[in-house]
């Protein structure tokens, strides 16, 4: 599936989107790691969870569950929301 | 509170001041410093008078880079501890000083918990200490929140190191976020003790300063004589706030401390820390926060005094900013404040953000939190201010290349 890169974590990935596969949300990022080294550690943290002001959207609509199934035709967005000085 | 004897040592130490200053083996290298600061990191090589700077950055721009420092054991490889206001921290590594940068593959991060158990994470690598001559590519890190991670491979992948990230008792020590210091309470001042690999050090903010003799097997706590918080109870460890502590190279056996309640001197074997901050002048007093040594005499130490009466405005006492020097190991305190503004100057220094080199004599080196870096080719007599409108500077680290 197509997944949108934010603007700070394209030092990892050059381009804006990229082709990941997986069956749940947690699959993907685990796939994105294995083609961009280090990407999911700056996103998640070693409790599993999203760090604060990462923000997953799944065809649209806000996603928090690391095990939310996904399909193949599914448009992930990963959004960084804004804030700090 | 038991500790173990050290080790016999071989040090010996030169029986004058004039004997230990002249005891360097090696022609001086170039000075470089290493500036890491809240938005990205920079690198001011020097002439070989340390006169002239020339700029090398910035390197990470937008990334807050808490320290960086080079391998003394390669003098090539330089590890940057960094993350940004959104992305998770990590450690990036170059081994072509600063060339080109790769990121730690596993850079340091807590146990996951058990299902049900809160865990802890990792806000950012705060300290890195390269380890022993020795051990070539260990590497120790210190983190916000409170934890102590080590590498074996030149910083590439990190661990947790020893019991003390899980330990009950460590734990209780550390506080919450709650008591922490305003960006994130922080392990700091990994030390390791030249003579032996074994033997080391490290202060956290809060939770005081600890010793292992047994490679981190076992840790004791160092906290006699140290001071906390008025009303506060000194024998609970979770009080004592040490903002940096330094071990002398030309005698291991000595340390400097700077406290959020005094600066403070400690031999060993003894335990107990004296305050030989209350020799400083009362109108400046002895809080602040970083601490630096003399490369070659235990009896010489410089301290940058901030503001910390009142609601600890963290500024320089009355917006005149000095260092001030012991040559005699804290009796006596000089104020070093030549060429350093006269008046309303309201920064400050942070503890990661003074350092020496070791050449004769000794440059001294400091950032402020208002982005300028300033420099004394002669021991603080005389500074100079070679670069500004940086961001704010978490830290400065003087190296040699050859």
């Amino acid at each position: 599936m197509q997944v949108l890169i934010p603007t700070s974590l394209r030092s990892y990935t050059r381009v804006s989107r990229v082709e990941a596969a997986g069956a749940t949300l947690g699959d993907v990022l685990a796939d994105l790691d294995r083609q961009f080294p280090g990407i999911r550690f700056r996103m998640l943290d070693e409790q599993e969870q999203l760090r604060p002001h990462m923000r997953v959207f799944v065809n649209g609509k806000a996603i928090h569950d690391l095990a939310q199934p996904l399909r193949a035709t599914d448009d992930v967005s990963i959004v960084q929301a804004l804030s700090g000085g | 509170m038991a500790r173990t004897p050290l080790k016999p040592t071989a040090r010996k130490r030169a029986s004058t001041p004039a004997a230990k200053r002249a005891s360097r083996s090696q022609p001086p290298g170039r000075v470089v410093l290493l500036v890491a600061t809240r938005k990205g990191a920079w690198l001011y090589r020097g002439d070989a008078k340390r006169k002239t700077w020339q700029v090398d950055g910035p390197h990470f721009l937008g990334h807050i880079v808490s320290h960086m420092r080079l391998d003394p054991r390669d003098g090539r490889t330089l590890l940057a501890a960094a993350k940004t206001g959104h992305l998770g921290p990590t450690v990036f590594r170059s081994t072509n000083l600063g060339r080109t940068w790769t990121e730690a593959t596993q850079p340091p991060a807590f146990a996951k918990a058990p299902a049900g158990v809160a865990g802890r994470v990792v806000d950012h690598t705060f300290w890195l200490t390269p380890g022993h001559a020795s051990e070539r590519d260990t590497w120790y890190a210190g983190t916000s929140p409170q934890g102590l991670f080590r590498s074996e491979d030149g910083g590439v992948t990190w661990a947790p190191f020893s019991t003390i990230n899980d330990d009950p008792q460590y734990r209780e020590w550390m506080g919450t976020v709650q008591d922490g210091t305003p960006d994130g309470p922080k392990l700091h001042s990994i030390i390791v003790d030249p003579r032996d690999p074994a033997h080391l050090y490290f202060a956290m903010s809060g939770g005081g300063v600890h010793e292992s003799t047994d490679g981190g097997r076992s840790w004791s706590t160092l906290v006699m004589g140290l001071e906390v918080v008025g009303g506060f109870d000194p024998s609970t460890i979770t009080f004592h706030d040490p903002h940096c502590v330094r071990l002398c190279p030309s005698n291991p056996d000595r340390l400097y401390q700077q406290n959020h309640c005094g600066i403070y001197r400690l031999d060993r074997p003894g335990d107990q820390w004296l305050r030989v901050g209350r020799k400083m002048p009362k109108r400046v007093g002895d809080i602040g926060f970083p601490m630096v040594v003399h490369p070659r005499d235990d009896d010489i130490a410089w301290v940058f005094p901030m503001d910390g009466t009142s609601v600890w405005p963290r500024t320089s006492p009355q917006g005149r900013p000095a260092a001030y020097m012991t040559r005699n190991g804290g009796k006596t305190w000089r104020r070093l404040d030549s060429g350093l503004p006269g008046s309303q100057a309201w920064w400050t220094v942070k503890r990661q953000a003074m350092a020496a080199d070791a050449q004769d004599p000794v440059g001294l080196y400091f950032g402020t939190t208002s982005g300028e870096l300033w420099a004394s080719p002669d021991e603080g007599a005389r500074w100079s201010c070679i670069a500004q409108h940086l961001p704010e500077i978490y830290a400065v680290e003087a190296v040699e290349l050859a």
